[in-house]
């Protein structure tokens, strides 16, 4: 049995609240590399960053099922999105339309939905929790959104991280797209973005 | 239309419920991914016929919030049907601010323009599509259509330039005249005059563009490349007019041609009735 009195409170105002942080993730993924706070966003459930609980009260639904890697794949982080959200919760990376991954989650982007040729659109979106948006190696990115280029250090990753990404950037038009999520903040890589570095 | 149907809740805030919002958000997002791929999305029935909007108004219910002026424009102009129609609904429905002014507004809905003044960082240029595939005249098969996409197979279109070269000596479109998005897909820009073409190039502003009979939904973002596509020795032109705008003076704006009475006397105005405006008021002040 699921103890509903230990969820926490989802978005205040949903219609709004959901406007608002779209807008802010939409801010942030034509602009690769910026970085936007989320007021609004509430607490998340477990280990999850409010950022990354934001992003999926705004996107998430029925329609989307989300994958949950380690730490994040506990009860309450679930019980938490199948409420608020009505996400289906799935095993298998392949099934997910959000992947929700932390830093450290071995082979990041294996077994995600890359979409295809004629369906690009189809493929997953990755929200990977990191320990920070800055702090971490300088690395230029460069592609559409960004005024020539940008510097950004995100923190937390391995440099195997960068290399599997320019493999997903490589497959362009298909490829996983990513969010990434620190406390309130957070920042978006399509696919579309190379990386030097 | 009875005023503020949002707050008596007769509708939900911005007209769509929000699942159908949180649909289209998504296919925004991937449209801004993978810029100029055409995404796409459930379209729901509008309260407007198709042909009259009903793309650009979904995207614009999915973003639209209370802390956003709005502008719509209907082939640059903010006071015809279409524009007053598109702007009174949001106005009741999503109680937004609306403004005339190009450069007070954070989103831009416009039908077949793009605003003379230049857009800004952080604005948002919301294009109503009626034919979203820039492929379907010269190949009718979705299926193949798609194909050719995936493929990056562009040879059709070329050579549609080239015979309209060989036939009229030069490329004879005048408007929805196809581009290349970062060098990947050729995207149609909707039918705004080709002189509206450069403006897409590197824009500082983000491109959304909806199609809602074709249900389709795409994106440029800023500072991402745009070119027109054309050829060495035939290369990519702008219209250019011998007179000035009668009302204005501009000489860099697009001319719309009026016929203002019966023996067919001619008049040249600017096609963006804003910017028009704006260049007459401080001559007019100084009188």
């Amino acid at each position: 049995m699921t103890d509903l009195s230990t969820l926490g409170p989802g978005l205040a105002d949903p219609s709004h609240d959901a406007q608002q942080l779209f807008r802010a993730i939409l801010d942030a993924t034509s602009h690769p590399g910026r970085i936007v706070s989320l007021p609004a966003a509430p607490a998340g459930p477990g280990t999850l960053s409010a950022a990354a609980t934001a992003y999926l009260l705004t996107l998430a639904d029925r329609d989307t099922p989300v994958w949950l890697a380690e730490p994040f794949d506990q009860p309450e982080v679930g019980n938490f999105l199948r409420f608020h959200a009505g996400a289906l919760i799935v095993t298998q990376r392949a099934q997910a339309a959000f992947g929700v991954l932390a830093a450290t989650t071995p082979s990041p982007f294996n077994d995600f939905d890359l979409g295809t040729d004629a369906y690009p659109d189809r493929s997953a979106t990755l929200i990977v929790d990191v320990p920070g948006l800055t702090g971490g190696t300088m690395r230029r990115w460069r592609g559409p959104g960004i005024d020539d280029h940008t510097d950004i250090a995100v923190a937390g990753l391995a440099d195997m991280f960068w290399h599997d990404w320019a493999a997903n950037h490589g497959l362009f038009p298909c490829g996983v797209d990513i969010v990434f999520t620190a406390g309130i903040e957070l920042c978006a890589l399509p696919r579309s973005i190379a990386v030097e570095g | 239309m009875t005023e503020n149907n949002a707050k008596d809740g007769a509708y939900n805030y911005a007209y769509l419920d929000e699942q159908t919002k949180r649909m289209i958000r998504r296919a925004i997002l991937k449209a801004v991914a993978v810029p100029g791929y055409q995404v796409p999305f459930g379209g729901r029935e509008m309260p407007l016929p198709y042909g009259w909007g009903t793309g650009g108004i979904q995207v614009t219910a999915a973003i639209i919030g209370r802390d956003d002026t709005l502008k719509v424009i209907d082939q640059g102009a903010d006071d015809t049907t279409n524009a007053v129609s598109i702007r009174r609904f949001f106005a009741n429905v999503a109680e937004v601010a609306t403004t005339t002014r190009t450069e007070e507004a954070t989103v831009i809905q416009t039908r077949h323009r793009v605003p003379e003044t230049p857009l800004g960082e952080g604005q948002i240029l919301v294009f109503q599509v009626p034919i979203p595939e820039p492929l379907r005249m010269l190949e009718p098969r979705e299926t193949e259509t798609r194909t050719l996409h995936a493929l990056s197979e562009y040879g059709v279109m070329q050579v549609s330039l080239y015979e309209s070269i060989a036939r009229h000596g030069r490329i004879s479109k005048g408007y929805n005249y196809p581009v290349m998005v970062n060098g990947r897909y050729i995207m149609s820009p909707s039918p705004i005059p080709k002189f509206d073409n450069p403006k897409l190039d590197r824009s500082p502003a983000l491109q959304l563009y909806g199609a809602g009979r074709e249900k389709r939904i795409y994106a440029v973002p800023p500072y991402t490349p745009v070119k027109s596509l054309d050829f060495d020795d035939h290369p990519f032109e702008i219209e250019t007019w011998q007179q000035c705008c009668e009302l204005c003076g501009s000489k860099d704006s697009f001319l719309d041609e009026m016929i203002v009475d019966d023996d067919g006397k001619r008049l040249f105005v600017c096609s963006d009735t804003d910017y028009c405006e704006r260049r007459r008021t401080p001559a007019e002040a100084a009188e």
